[in-house]
């Protein structure tokens, strides 16, 4: 056990001197490595971000079914009951005219402006919920309620939060996408520096051999190797994207302040900070070792 | 502790390299291989440090036949035999010192005590100050005795060298002979390729002529 932590920690460290042997190769290589990753690192920013907008929003969708102003109770009480009996309707709650008029007065600036107004301007209106709350099928339902009689206005709430949820949806498979094809890059760059230390350094390897090197032993420092450029590729697309919060930061919340929204640009949680590490040194990690299976034969 | 038992190596398309080999080498004796230049010296340690595989018969080294060798074993039968090659081999971008350390990083020696046993190592060969030195400051007679030091630091039982004193004016191979007399005095068994048998005047002769053995 001893031997092994030994033998793994002159690995990491011949690794280390090797990427410091050739400081601006090394540097240009995780750069490269951490814009590519930096690109899905960034779009999950912003999706996370966008995520905790709508969290904040009510999603449960509702439909507002507005009755004519000149329509009577009668037709209003009709329309009730069709809701009510209606399928795919949840509950179907009725907001009488007169509970309106006297919720508007309550706001002080509203009050002076409805009581010059002749009677009561506000219709009877019904909030309905439903059970099939996919956007399409709502809009199916409230345009079957537009047909009806006495019925002047109807209303799809929250339409914007699902529209905002599907684009994320969207956003979340863009991400993806990008990930897995600047992930399969990185694993390419590593497979080809590694392929090139292993030509730099096939005399070791042959050495190592004749000497009694198991082959663990001889793969080991070339690991190393691979797992540092990606982590440390991890670390620059960690620093491009936290520095992009910050600097998109304030614009960002001016923007949301003209749609009456309060947005604070976060940048990665730690999770996905941590994700972001793990995913970064396990790529290198595979491409090294595709790389040694491939190649190491040859030296 | 090697035993060769008609050893028979062909290599692609057809070359004998070494036909009929039967021999022994006892514990902590000294045999010398001779023969012209291609009468299969090399090979012939090349079979005992199992970096080729006889084509037939048997070749045992420390009572273990080399033939049944598992991939995974090989390593462990390399740690206990110590190698200097004709060409050397030693790595040009590491110091004297790294040189000698790589087998005992290998085996997994305690660093503190591998740093002593280096030392010790160079000491003997006569490189103790020049520990730092690259192998390309060393001159040809120094880099042969970095090798030595490199081949025994692991303190192996067997040490094989393949023309430990080739290249080497005659003071300097003097040198090197004293430095493997004294291993052998201390019981390591050897196995030296050499022209130069006047050298190692105490040591048993095998004498190859295009890969068979003249007795």
């Amino acid at each position: 056990m001893k031997v092994w932590l030994l033998h793994h920690r002159d690995a990491a460290v011949l690794a280390w001197r090797r990427l410091l042997a050739v400081p601006l190769n090394s540097l240009l290589f995780v750069l490269a490595i951490g814009v590519a990753l930096a690109l899905p690192a960034g779009g999950q920013m912003l999706l996370a971000n966008a995520r905790q907008l709508t969290d904040r929003v009510s999603a449960a969708p509702q439909i507002s079914v507005f009755m004519s102003v000149n329509a009577d109770r009668a037709t209003a009480t009709e329309v009730g009951s069709r809701l009510g009996g209606a399928a795919g309707v949840k509950q179907a709650r009725f907001v009488p005219r007169e509970e309106t008029l006297a919720r508007m007065k309550a706001n002080p600036g509203l009050r002076e402006a409805i009581e010059v107004l002749p009677g009561n301007p506000f219709p009877d209106a019904f909030v309905v919920s439903v059970t099939d709350e996919r956007p399409e099928s709502m809009e199916r339902l409230a345009a079957e309620y537009r047909r009806w009689d006495g019925v002047a206005h109807v209303q799809l709430d929250s339409a914007w939060v699902r529209r905002l949820e599907a684009l994320i949806g969207l956003g979340r498979n863009a991400v993806l996408l990008l990930g897995a094809l600047l992930g399969a890059g990185l694993i390419a760059i590593c497979f080809s520096i590694v392929r090139m230390q292993l030509l730099v350094h096939r005399a070791e390897i042959e050495v190592s051999d004749l000497l009694g090197a198991t082959e663990s032993f001889v793969r080991r420092p070339f690991i190393y190797h691979g797992v540092l450029l990606g982590l440390g590729g991890g670390v620059v697309a960690w620093i491009v994207t936290t520095a992009a919060t910050l600097w998109l930061r304030a614009p960002i919340a001016d923007l949301a302040k003209l749609y009456e929204l309060t947005l604070s640009l976060q940048p990665l949680s730690a999770m996905d900070s941590a994700l972001l590490l793990a995913v970064a040194g396990g790529l290198g990690w595979l491409g090294a070792n595709i790389s040694l299976g491939r190649h190491l034969d040859s030296c | 502790m090697i035993r060769f038992d008609r050893v028979a190596k062909r290599y692609p398309p057809g070359v004998d390299a070494l036909s009929e080999v039967s021999f022994e080498v006892a514990e902590r004796e000294m045999v010398l291989v001779g023969g012209h230049s291609g009468a299969g010296k090399s090979t012939l340690l090349k079979l005992v440090a199992a970096i080729e595989q006889a084509t037939s018969g048997a070749v045992l080294v420390g009572g273990q036949n080399l033939s049944g060798l598992s991939r995974a074993a090989l390593p462990f039968l390399r740690r206990r035999i110590g190698m200097v090659f004709q060409d050397q081999k030693l790595l040009f971008d590491r110091n004297a010192f790294q040189n000698v350390m790589l087998p005992l990083s290998i085996a997994g020696f305690p660093p503190r005590e591998a740093a002593q046993r280096v030392r010790a190592a160079l000491d003997k060969v006569g490189l103790g100050k020049r520990e730092k030195a690259l192998p390309v400051m060393l001159s040809g007679g120094e880099q042969q005795r970095l090798a030595i030091a490199r081949a025994v630091v692991g303190r192996p039982g067997l040490l094989l060298a393949d023309e430990p004193t080739a290249h080497l004016d005659a003071e300097t191979a003097n040198d090197v002979a004293r430095i493997f007399h004294d291993f052998h005095q201390v019981g390591v068994t050897m196995l030296i390729a050499t022209y130069a048998h006047e050298l190692f005047p105490a040591a048993r002769r095998l004498h190859l002529d295009h890969g068979r053995l003249r007795t």
